[in-house]
């Protein structure tokens, strides 16, 4: 289980190392870098190494682990900010100072933090994978502790009081412990009972996605744009509003700055839902573009560990990851690396299949326990040149239901959210129509097509307007595309900043109701013969 | 530190700035290397990979003139480090860190790894403090803030030397300087040396010209920022670190790549160019409890004026917004010709409004923004249908968008304060009663 290094390259160590297994964790040189078994052959195993391999010389000592690359879960994830591999980055600045050492490993769940457990079964009684054993409040959330996976039997003991991360929680006829923190392989999908079909919607607060592209509770969409068309202010705006128990933000490559702007905004601002610190809802796993390439790789699994973690505790999660494209580039350098053959455009030809693995770890599900839970995705692409044909969106576009393209266009005459309103799509409309009828509005769906065909009209107007100018249309077209401007300009923007920023579905609903109502309004007037201008006036509404 | 020295001279392989050896002990990745020629010139070089007993060795220096036999290998024991102190302002130094200017090395305060580790996000502090630059199409619309990278997107032929020559002079006497230059001409570099000499002794240059080693155009940017490091994180200094042009230093991660028989990614670029631009745009910061930041403005020369190149591409996707210099404004005579469509600071909304620099200022410039955007938008129809073929508000918003251009982004020499800019604006707007146009 042990041997040396025998050759180093950027992140891919080799070990003359034998009895390893693929995938296994092992520690890697004196200073116990964490790294991954990605290859064995006959000569010894490769590792892929998740920290800065510079100082690492021929000859330190590998050792492996005996378990695959694992994160810990528990209670006290909440309001946290991790790294790809799951050290909490706070902690580990308190003890390192503001530059990150390698090989530095503190876990991830404070063990000097305790939590006063509630039991909620006894001695004796028969207890299965999913079941809870009692519960700890995390902050305003009701903790359940339950059955890890693969476990059941007769209960034996059952702790009560005060428990640390470490403690053990119960123990089985059978001797099993079950720990407060419990382990689970971040590559590894953890199981459900059944996946059910989505039929609730994931309100965003941003009315553009609400109506036209809604998406469902359970279901994962993409956010394609270039650089400068917004995607990190929407998810962001989409983290602070969303209607979910839990957000589980991935910053996945992405920018030191934006994420220390990230953390000093949740602090300071109060979940609408329950008037705690939007923090302590949210997880954070950040891995900016220049911490180690590898653990870039990992992020995304480690985030969506932690997330599936609170869906079978019966939350609905958000898991939003900016950008998938970072990570899909650290596939690449890694696969490089390797020496792999490329496929399409540099990418390893593994990558449009691992992106739909991924995917599909999204879902509203029935957990182990019996509870209805359910995991979404918003997943921002950042497409080189802004160029969605390249292989990342499309492999992601087959992947997910909706996909909200943003529009360099809009984003320079700053309209934002700069969604594309004709480029866009959502699969989940049918799906959540019934819902948003019944609890929001009777006229939900016809609101959505009223919507889109005076957009539609104002584009095929626009063709026109081309040509022989807006003067040269006739009135009736004029205020048709008058009409379609108020409402991209009161209905589709909506500012990030300031005052307006989340619209409940009510909210939604009423202003495009009134919007489409003035614009019916205005050329109902034009049509029984009353001049231009006062036919427009009826589009002045406050 | 080694205590014994051994030497080698087992090179089996030299190919441009690459040296493979074997039968090599106990070396390290990073590790630094002394490699002598036969004639006893001394070269250094960094061991980029190790595998068995064999080294790659990346050279910092001529290798012409190196051959197989004769060559000695000597480990050193040391990652590249560099000697940091505050008698660094006022220096010039070349590509590899040694004094041009014909003075004797400064005293060293500390020795500081020129790749450090990463910066924890949970230890960065949120870039917020204002930073007057002067520039109306800066300072209103794209604010630049402490701890923030905004890269300037030129191309061939534009100012952008003059452009930076005003930031640099600008950024109040409270800021260190740190200018980079990499692979520029003779002629860009004395315009750059008359700018630092006019107006600042509180800057430390280093100068790479396009006849010097391509080695040492990667190094350069690494030392600089570690001397910009220390400035900011251990003196408490506000740090200005201008770095120019990136396009050369991408061109010499590409040209070292190919001679490393790498795979190549986009354009013949490395597909780690993405981490490897980060690893120097990311330094660019502040930190939690600490005064001083360091704030970057890299400068980079857009290949065929295409904003979607890989360079400026992966610099758009890491840095914090840019400045896009626009050929058309420059033919126009608009200077600087900043075209703010495609500009953007991503941090502008924590840096400005009362308190900062005024509480309008947000409203203005959304206003300048959105009206400027439709005028330009109008313009191509009023190409095609005429001006006469406008309705009277979109006439108006032509002539502001012309106005806009002439008065608000063009400035040449004058310095405007940034409460100038936005009485400016704002009288814009309302002298064609554009204002309230959302």
């Amino acid at each position: 289980m042990s041997g040396r290094v025998s050759g180093v390259c950027g992140p891919t160590v080799r070990s003359d190392a034998a009895g390893l297994a693929l995938h296994e964790r092992v520690a890697v040189g004196r200073q116990g870098l964490t790294g991954e078994v990605v290859r064995l052959e006959a000569a010894g195993a490769v590792i892929q190494v998740y920290e800065e391999t510079r100082g690492l010389a021929l000859g330190e000592p590998v050792t492996g682990s005996g378990s695959s690359l694992e994160v810990v879960l528990g209670p006290g994830l909440l309001g946290r900010m991790l790294d790809g591999l799951e050290r909490p980055l706070d902690r580990l600045l308190a003890s390192q100072g503001p530059f990150l050492e390698a090989g530095g490993a503190l876990p991830a769940l404070d063990d000097r933090r305790c939590w006063p457990f509630t039991p909620g079964r006894r001695p004796g009684e028969t207890v299965t994978a999913g079941d809870e054993l009692g519960w700890v409040s995390e902050g305003r959330l009701r903790h359940p502790i339950l059955v890890p996976p693969g476990r059941s039997g007769v209960l034996a003991e059952l702790a009560s009081g005060s428990l640390t991360a470490g403690a053990t929680v119960a123990r089985l006829a059978d001797g099993t412990a079950i720990p407060l923190g419990q382990r689970w392989p971040v590559r590894r999908p953890r199981p459900y009972a059944r996946k059910l079909a989505a039929r609730r919607p994931l309100v965003t607060g941003q009315r553009i996605i609400d109506l036209l592209f809604p998406l469902a509770l359970g279901g994962a969409a993409i956010i394609p744009g270039g650089f400068g068309t917004g995607k990190t202010v929407l998810e962001q705006a989409i983290a602070r509003h969303a209607a979910v128990d839990v957000v589980v933000y991935c910053g996945c490559g992405e920018r030191g700055n934006e994420m220390a702007e990230l953390v000093a905004d949740f602090a300071g601002l109060a979940d609408p839902r329950t008037g705690g610190p939007l923090l302590d809802r949210t997880v954070l796993v950040a891995n900016t573009s220049n911490m180690p390439v590898a653990a870039r790789e990992a992020s995304i699994y480690t985030a969506v560990t932690v997330a599936e973690y609170y869906r079978d505790l019966g939350l609905d999660v958000l898991l939003l990851a900016d950008s998938i494209s970072r990570w899909a580039e650290a596939l690449r350098e890694i696969g490089a690396a390797l020496g792999q053959m490329p496929g399409e455009e540099g990418y390893p030809t593994a990558m449009a299949g691992r992106l739909a693995a991924f995917v599909e770890r999204a879902g509203a599900v029935e957990t182990l326990g019996g509870r209805p839970g359910s995991l979404s995705m918003i997943l921002s692409v950042s497409p080189p040149g802004g160029d969605c044909t390249e292989p990342v969106t499309q492999a992601l576009a087959r992947a997910c239901g909706a996909s909200l393209i943003l529009d360099t266009r809009l984003a320079h005459s700053r309209h934002f959210p700069a969604i594309n309103p004709q480029a866009s799509y959502s699969l989940f409309e049918t799906e959540v129509r019934d819902f948003c009828q019944e609890t929001v509005a009777a006229d939900w769906s016809s609101l959505r097509q009223r919507c889109q065909a005076r957009l539609r009209a104002e584009e095929s107007l626009a063709e026109v307007a081309e040509i022989v100018g807006l003067d040269g249309l006739q009135d009736r077209d004029r205020l048709t595309m008058e009409a379609a401007r108020l409402l991209r300009r009161r209905f589709l923007a909506q500012s990030a900043y300031g005052t307006e920023t989340a619209s409940s579905l009510a909210a939604t609903a009423g202003l495009a109701r009134r919007l489409l109502e003035a614009g019916d309004a205005a050329l109902a007037a034009s049509a029984a013969g009353r001049p231009l201008a006062e036919a427009a006036a009826l589009l002045e509404i406050p | 530190m080694r205590l014994a020295r051994h030497r080698y001279r087992t090179v089996t392989r030299l190919s441009g700035e690459l040296l493979v050896a074997n039968r090599i002990l106990a070396a390290r990745v990073g590790e630094l290397v002394t490699v002598r020629s036969a004639d006893g010139r001394a070269i250094l070089g960094e061991i980029l990979a190790l595998d068995r007993d064999t080294i790659l060795v990346q050279l910092y220096g001529e290798s012409a003139g190196l051959d197989l036999a004769a060559t000695e290998i000597e480990l050193t024991g040391a990652v590249q480090k560099m000697p940091v102190s505050r008698a660094m302002l006022g220096r010039t130094l070349n590509g590899a860190g040694q004094p041009i200017d014909g003075r004797p090395c400064y005293l060293a305060q500390a020795w500081r790894a020129v790749t450090p580790r990463p910066i924890n996000p949970a230890g960065r502090a949120a870039p917020a403090e204002f930073i007057e630059t002067g520039i109306s199409a800066v300072d209103g619309l794209n604010t630049l803030v402490k701890g923030q990278k905004l890269p300037v997107f030129s191309c061939a032929g534009l100012p952008a030397k003059e452009l930076v020559g005003r930031l640099l002079h600008g950024a109040g006497p409270g800021f260190a300087l740190v200018f980079v230059a990499l692979g520029l001409t003779f002629h860009e570099l004395s315009y750059y040396l008359a700018v630092l000499d006019r107006t600042r002794a509180d800057c430390v240059a280093f100068l790479n010209r396009a006849d010097e080693p391509v080695m040492e155009r990667l190094l350069a940017p690494r030392l600089a920022l570690t001397a910009a490091e220390y400035l900011a994180f251990d003196l408490g200094l506000d740090v200005l670190v201008v770095i120019t042009d990136l396009t050369s230093y991408c061109e010499a991660l590409r040209q070292i790549s190919s001679t490393r028989e790498e795979l190549p990614g986009r354009r013949g670029y490395p597909g780690y160019l993405y981490s490897d631009l980060a690893a120097l745009y990311e330094r660019a910061g502040r930190l939690q409890g600490r005064p001083g930041s360091v704030t970057m403005i890299p400068v980079l020369t857009m290949p065929e004026d295409d904003i979607t190149h890989p360079i400026p591409d992966l610099t758009g996707y890491i840095t914090e917004g840019q400045l896009v210099l626009s050929r058309d404004l420059w033919r126009r005579g608009i200077d600087p010709p900043i075209d703010i469509l495609p500009s953007l600071s991503r941090l502008m909304g924590k840096g400005i409004g009362a308190g900062r620099t005024r509480e309008d200022h947000r409203t203005i410039a959304d206003s300048l923004y959105s009206s400027y955007a439709r005028g330009r938008e109008l313009r191509r129809l009023a190409a095609i249908v005429g001006r006469e073929g406008l309705a009277a508000r979109d006439q108006s918003l032509l002539d502001f968008a012309a106005a806009f251009e002439a008065e608000f982004i063009h400035q040449g020499d004058e310095r405007r304060a940034v409460g100038c800019t936005l009485d400016l604006g704002r009288g814009l707007l309302e002298r064609f009663g554009v204002w309230s146009h959302g």
